[in-house]
């Protein structure tokens, strides 16, 4: 899959070409151009940001549609843990992961019960005191890459273990090969998605060569019918199939995976926007006392996806319901810890340097000395008229040979006014064979008189 | 291309007492370092050094000025202040001295880590001050 795959993209019918999406956007990623909005790749990092503000919906993810799962004989659900506060109608997490299988899904493997690994590897990893202060969690696909393009400096500092979901999906393959002598082209795992980013984390992965899962379905796309599966499962049928315990369950909320690493001196801060206001003070060498950083991009954390359902607040609430239940009937299950996985990436992720004008240097020197004349000239109101986020954005746009300063309302205005007045001096002269006041024979003149 | 010798100049006024625009400054460095494409690490050295600077003027001198000159070799940046100035610099200069007043430190600074880290960050540090007169902070980064 290409390097520059987004799931986040525009629907051109829907888009109005309005302001709200350029303007929310983290990474300054989207324009304005002949009406419609237009997303920069190099710039997404797919926080999905854009799909909550678009007031016309015009902004949507890509994700695989149910049917895709009947390319495979062995179809096998991995429900991220933001499924268990969706829905009032579940009784328990059996019944939920139940309701799966009148889906057409063979199996269910909760991404809950691999967070509980990961969570212990990330103890493991920290107990060894040799790593980079603060750690910063890189559960949030969307928040790693944004890491790579504003944050350069902060790369080293992420924690650079394979997330739940793959790991979900690499244990369930393998026990599956092993255990039932499936062939393991036979098996499809489809994570069941809050959110754009991890849809692009499965089809353009950073941290791997290629993804173990083999889709993504939002969970917005298969909640009715995850509703009416609900309905149809009498409590008798539920079948056994909760695996997790409650601090994997817990990874949905900001925090959550904090508090399973059983330290106080963590910091959690949710909603991209407040990521950066963190992540600027880590820069600046703040912070340092602090072990673990956990940034996810969405406000309340993945219970606050742009493709879940249910109302943050409310699946908050729902999702405490589960998690006591955890608490209570705690299952014994260590089936996975045998595998002894080695969780560490297979590769590191790139700086992307979205902001250099300019390879050379001093080309680059030469570009933004325009930038600063042409952004001194620009009005600074931040209007988004140009199609540009603000002033300096449309600056740094036309240094960049994207845009003309008379992409500016007010730039051309100027120009029209200029030219207006230019025109109607022109309009008052004669040819003077025809002029009787010899009003032009004196040109110098002309200027003064009026 | 005859730009060898062209050199980029900003001024920033560095408000007294505004905690909350403290470090707009340093912030508006480092963006203009990446769009020239200064490796990350380098970045990151003039701006906390720049930030530590802009910072101690806010906290100890109720503000002042920021001079950034960038050209092909270095980052100088020069933050002038005319607060109290420093008595003693090579005290001030040990990590952990600090005269921040408790009000200071519960906002997370004064641990007295300010100058010693910009001396580890920068490649050339040159304070000049006077008591009753003023502080003037020289801080070099090669690039
Ligand atoms: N611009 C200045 N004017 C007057 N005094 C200063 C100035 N800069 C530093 N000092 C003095 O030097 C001391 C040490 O400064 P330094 O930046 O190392 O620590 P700090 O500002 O007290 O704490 P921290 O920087 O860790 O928040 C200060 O407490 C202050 O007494
Ligand atoms: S916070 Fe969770 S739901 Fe939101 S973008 Fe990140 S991983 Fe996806
Ligand atoms: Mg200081």
């Amino acid at each position: 899959m290409n390097e520059y795959f987004h799931s986040v993209t525009l629907d051109e019918e829907k888009c109005k070409g309005c302001t709200n999406c350029i303007k929310r956007c983290p990474t300054e990623a989207i324009r304005v151009r002949k009406g419609k909005a237009r997303i920069i790749a190099e710039r997404c990092i797919d926080c999905g940001e854009c799909i909550r503000v678009c007031p016309y919906r015009a902004k949507k993810a890509i994700t695989d549609p149910l049917e895709i799962i009947k390319n495979y004989k062995y179809k096998v659900a991995i429900p991220a843990p933001t499924i268990y506060g969706q829905f009032r109608a579940a009784r328990s997490t059996n019944h939920l992961l139940t309701a799966f299988k009148l889906l057409g899904f063979d199996h269910v493997y909760e991404v809950a019960k691999a967070a509980e690994i990961v969570s212990n590897a990330t103890r493991e990893l920290m107990k060894k005191n040799n790593f980079r202060k603060p750690l910063i969690s890189s559960a949030c696909p969307a928040v790693v890459r944004l890491i790579q393009v504003r944050f350069p400096s902060l790369i080293d500092n992420i924690l650079k273990l394979e997330s739940p979901m793959e790991l979900a999906a690499r244990i369930v393959k393998d026990e599956l090969v092993k255990n039932e002598n499936m062939r393991i082209e036979d098996i499809g795992v489809f994570f069941i998605t809050p959110c754009a980013a991890k849809v692009t984390s499965i089809k353009a992965p950073y941290e791997s060569e290629k993804s173990c899962v083999d889709g993504a379905i939002s969970i917005k796309d298969i909640y009715l019918k995850l509703l009416n599966a609900l309905g149809e499962v009498k409590e008798e049928a539920e079948e056994q199939l909760v695996k997790s315990g409650f601090e994997g369950i817990r990874w949905a909320s900001s925090g959550g995976e904090s508090l399973a690493l059983g330290t106080d001196n963590f910091l959690a801060v949710d909603g991209i926007h407040n990521v950066i206001s963190i992540l600027e003070e880590l820069e600046n060498d703040k912070l340092k006392d602090v072990d673990f950083i956990e940034t996810l991009a969405c406000q309340g954390g993945c219970l606050g996806g742009a493709l879940t359902v249910e109302n943050l607040y409310v699946a908050k609430t729902r999702i405490k319901k589960f998690i006591d239940m955890a608490k209570k009937n705690s299952v014994e299950d260590n089936s996975a810890n045998i595998y002894e996985y080695d969780l560490l990436w297979t590769r590191n992720v790139e700086h992307k340097p979205i902001m250099q004008l300019d390879d050379d240097f001093e080309v680059a020197m030469q570009k933004l000395e325009t930038l600063r004349t042409i952004s001194e000239d620009l009005p600074g109101l931040d209007c988004g008229a140009c199609g540009a986020p603000n002033c300096k954005a449309l600056a740094e746009d036309i240094v960049r040979g994207n845009a003309n300063e008379t992409d500016c309302v007010f730039k051309l205005r100027e120009k029209v006014r200029a030219l207006t007045i230019q025109m109607m001096e022109i309009e008052s002269m004669m040819p003077p064979v025809l002029d009787k006041d010899d009003k032009n024979s004196d040109k110098t003149d002309k200027k003064d008189k009026y | 291309m005859g730009l060898s010798n062209s050199i980029i100049r900003q001024n920033y006024i560095i408000p007294a007492d505004d905690f909350s625009l403290a470090g707009e400054a340093s912030s508006s460095v480092k963006k203009m370092l990446n769009q020239l494409g200064v490796p990350p690490k380098t970045v990151k050295r003039v701006s906390i050094a720049m930030y530590e600077a802009e910072i101690n003027a806010v906290i100890h001198a109720g503000g002042g000025t920021a001079d950034v000159a960038i050209d092909k070799e270095k980052v100088l940046i020069t933050i002038n202040d005319e607060g109290p100035g420093i008595p003693d610099v090579e005290l001030a200069m040990k990590e952990g001295f600090s005269t921040a007043p408790d009000s200071v430190r519960e906002m997370g600074f004064g641990a007295g880590m300010g100058l010693p880290n910009i001396k580890r960050y920068a490649d050339k540090l040159d304070i000049k001050t006077e008591v009753g007169k003023g502080t003037r902070v020289q801080i070099t980064v090669l690039l």
